[in-house]
């Protein structure tokens, strides 16, 4: 348990990752205190981590604002008390804009002001006060948001089933011949009601629902719902665990770099790279295999540790095979990086600049990309990157060719880490009982998956039990990103862009 | 080009030779589950609603979890039907090609994975003859990945609509037999409904690609013995 020291200001009290705070110790502020504080909060360098809301009572939602402050390695936590309608944070903070239009759709409150209310998943609300009326807010869901009106200006919509083995999603392009005026992206079609699932589910069910929330994200996921919950119920996990959950997250990173490389070395049509990159992301997915006997990492992260060790023999053929990926990997990556037609196809093409990135408080490879130094293991460190670290990767140019590079950059990193951790796993039990939950808690538990924060916040009533369960996935932070990536690129240059980002329509649609 | 060349050479050919190879999985993988008959009766177990998880049972290295009918994914003592082909005037219509729609709907994007894995060198399913395609009018089926949620199922039941008769429909995955992980959520659904009849049923979670791809060929008649011998253990 931390204590309640407050920063900036008192307006927040300072949290840990993984570390819980009693929620009668934070401060409750009234909607226009809390608004002030989000407001000087971000103007002090300060970046909102989620931003969700709660039934209080049968009247009342309580909003729950967690903000990281990335160089300090601290996060803050304050709530607001609000009825069926209040001023909208977002109108002075645009970081709040997409929580408020999740939050007005989950809990059926208005946000008042808000300047791009919209609904995100199309689905009734679900955590709605009692008493509150039952009509849903007035959600603006009309399809399409086209800006641009003339003669010329032709649209073009894609989806929601994709012409590829692709999650759905609807895209609407306002072009001007080849080149984009404006792309509006609608999403929600992959929504399972997630969050609830978490809030009702317990034991085993709940963490497949966890391990299910994005199918390439398995063990980011699932690392940081048993963080959240081992820290409610003052588990200590052993060491030996915390080592096996970094080489299974750093492996998982390793799958889908190296998977991203391929895709966007096939979008650019080159072929050699696209095939060998393809084949050694299945590499790396084995290797998962090897370990939990699942290619996604699916049973390996259990509340309390890990379900399954790793042999000291199994330590050395991974460690053997860390090595070869590495040596087949490199000549690939020469190829396609050295490729000047390959290079030609990716520099300047889906620039995200770097104040976009901080005012929009985008997030993982996307960010750092376009040199924002913000990475978790790095910021907030917790388990086995409390003691390696790995550095930050970052490019500056903001564009395609920069996403690919910092992949590249990190896959060795990664590389180095699992070897490195196999070598020196430390000794003990891999898992330890995980017992009930401390009552009247909240915690913030943050991981840094391969395509950025992923965040599980959860709030236990006065039974120890779950009252409420927040995800937040990096796609839900960063799918603005691509759409502001696009408007000047030509229309064919979609696919090569989209895929630079690659987000998970699952992990934004829960 | 001597660097390109060079790496051709070191990448060597990786293609698996299916189904002849031999196959070795990793001495945890979890294959079809081992269900022991007590004396109380035999014992039953629908593949269509494991996941495959360490906690819901031991697992043997058979990778074969597809059949032709929903009840047919269901196991009595501890054995199961493998798919069987197609019919002779199906067969003859498709001859030696296979083309499928991809629809998520609903899913985490797991077993979509595999299915894009199932396009790279190793599993090369373009040399069956099956490609997935860019629109249901070029297909001679679908694929449907996901629990059908309530916001697919309309754009479900169109796709299917578009592909022109007749038409194969094959469900992919625990979500798309039972609703998988989210078959409690009130908005995820149940699998495919039963206004789309479906061809072939594939248990997994995800299924391994080797899983989708024996259901197809035994679906295309490729793969036409029973039971096949179970593939030693190794990596």
């Amino acid at each position: 348990m931390s204590t309640p020291e407050t920063s900036p200001g008192k307006s927040f009290v300072r949290l840990g990752n993984r570390r819980t705070a009693r929620l009668d110790a934070l401060p409750q502020h009234g909607i226009d205190v809390l608004r002030a504080a989000l407001r000087g909060a971000v103007n002090d360098g300060w970046r909102i981590v989620t931003l969700f809301g709660t039934p209080e009572s049968d009247s009342a939602l309580r909003i729950v604002a967690i903000v990281a402050d990335d160089e300090r390695g601290q996060l803050g936590a304050a709530t607001a008390r609000v009825g069926e309608r209040y001023p909208a944070i977002a109108a002075e903070c645009p970081q709040a804009a997409l929580f408020e239009c999740e939050m007005a759709e989950q809990c059926g409150v208005v946000p008042e002001g808000h300047p791009s209310l919209r609904s995100l998943r199309r689905h009734a609300p679900d955590h709605r006060p009692a008493a509150w009326s039952p009509t849903s807010p007035p959600l603006d869901d009309t399809l399409p948001r086209t800006p641009f009106r003339g003669d010329e200006v032709h649209e073009v919509a894609v989806g929601p089933v994709h012409a590829g083995i692709i999650e759905p999603g609807h895209f609407r392009f306002q072009a001007h011949g080849e080149e984009v005026l404006s792309l509006d992206i609608s999403l929600g079609y992959q929504h399972r009601g997630v969050e609830s699932l978490l809030e009702t589910l317990d034991g085993p069910r709940a963490v497949y629902v966890a391990e299910s929330i994005v199918g390439d994200t398995v063990i980011a996921h699932a690392n940081a719902y048993c963080g959240a919950l081992e820290a409610l119920s003052r588990c200590h996990k052993s060491a030996r665990a915390q080592n096996i959950r970094g080489i299974a997250l750093e492996l998982e990173r390793l799958a889908n770099h190296v998977g991203d490389l391929g895709a966007m070395s096939g979008d650019v049509a080159y072929q050699p790279a696209a095939a060998y990159f393809g084949r050694l992301r299945g590499e790396c997915l084995n290797m998962l295999m090897t370990i939990s006997g699942n290619r996604y990492g699916r049973g390996l992260v259990r509340p309390g540790g890990v379900a399954f060790d790793i042999t000291p023999e199994m330590a050395d053929e991974l460690r053997r095979r860390t090595t070869r990926l590495e040596a087949e990997l490199r000549p690939v990556a020469d190829l396609f990086f050295g490729a000047a037609s390959v290079q030609s196809r990716l520099e300047g093409v889906g620039v995200v600049k770097h104040d976009a990135c901080i005012e929009h408080g985008f997030v993982g490879p996307v960010a750092r990309a376009a040199e924002v130094h913000r990475d978790v293991r790095h910021d907030h460190p917790y388990g086995v990157y409390r003691y390696a670290q790995i550095p930050v990767a970052t490019a500056w140019a903001g564009d395609v060719y920069a996403r690919a590079l910092i992949r590249w950059v990190e896959i060795r990193r990664s590389l180095e880490f699992v070897a490195e951790q196999l070598a020196t796993l430390p000794r003990g039990e891999v898992r330890v009982p995980c017992g009930a939950f401390a009552a009247g808690e909240l915690v913030v538990a943050i991981e840094e998956g391969w395509r950025g924060e992923v965040v599980h916040a959860v709030l236990t009533d006065d039974h120890g039990k779950v009252r409420r369960h927040k995800v937040t996935d990096p796609s839900f932070r960063n799918w603005p990103a691509l759409a502001m990536a696009m408007p000047g690129n030509q229309i064919s240059d979609f696919p090569l862009c989209n895929k630079s980002f690659n987000l998970s329509y699952a992990g934004h649609d829960l | 080009m001597l660097d390109f060349l060079r790496t051709r050479l070191a990448q060597g050919s990786q293609t698996l030779d299916f189904p002849s190879d031999h196959v070795a999985f990793p001495e945890r993988f979890r294959g079809r589950p081992v269900i022991r008959s007590g004396a109380a009766g035999v014992a039953e177990l629908d593949l269509g609603a494991c996941l495959f998880s360490p906690e819901e049972a031991a697992y043997d290295h058979q990778y074969g979890l597809a059949s032709r009918t929903r009840a047919g994914l269901v196991m009595r003592g501890g054995t199961m039907n493998p798919a069987t082909a197609l019919d002779d005037q199906m067969r003859r219509l498709l001859g030696r090609s296979l083309r499928l729609r991809s629809v998520s709907a609903g899913s985490c994007n797991g077993c979509e994975g595999e299915m894009v894995a199932l396009g790279n060198v190793v599993f090369d399913l373009a040399r069956f003859g099956v490609q997935f395609v860019a629109s249901p009018r070029h297909a001679d089926g679908i694929v449907i990945t996901g629990s059908v949620n309530d916001n697919m199922r309309d754009a479900l039941e169109r796709t299917y609509a578009a592909v022109s008769d007749p038409r194969i429909v094959i469900a992919v995955g625990a979500c798309a037999a039972s609703g998988g992980p989210f078959r409690d959520s009130a908005v995820a659904g149940r699998g495919v409904p039963p206004s789309i009849p479906v061809d072939l049923w594939i248990a997994g979670c995800p299924p391994h690609p080797l899983t989708i791809l024996d259901g197809l060929l035994r679906l295309l008649g490729r793969i036409a013995d029973g039971e096949r011998r179970p593939p030693e253990a190794g990596v």
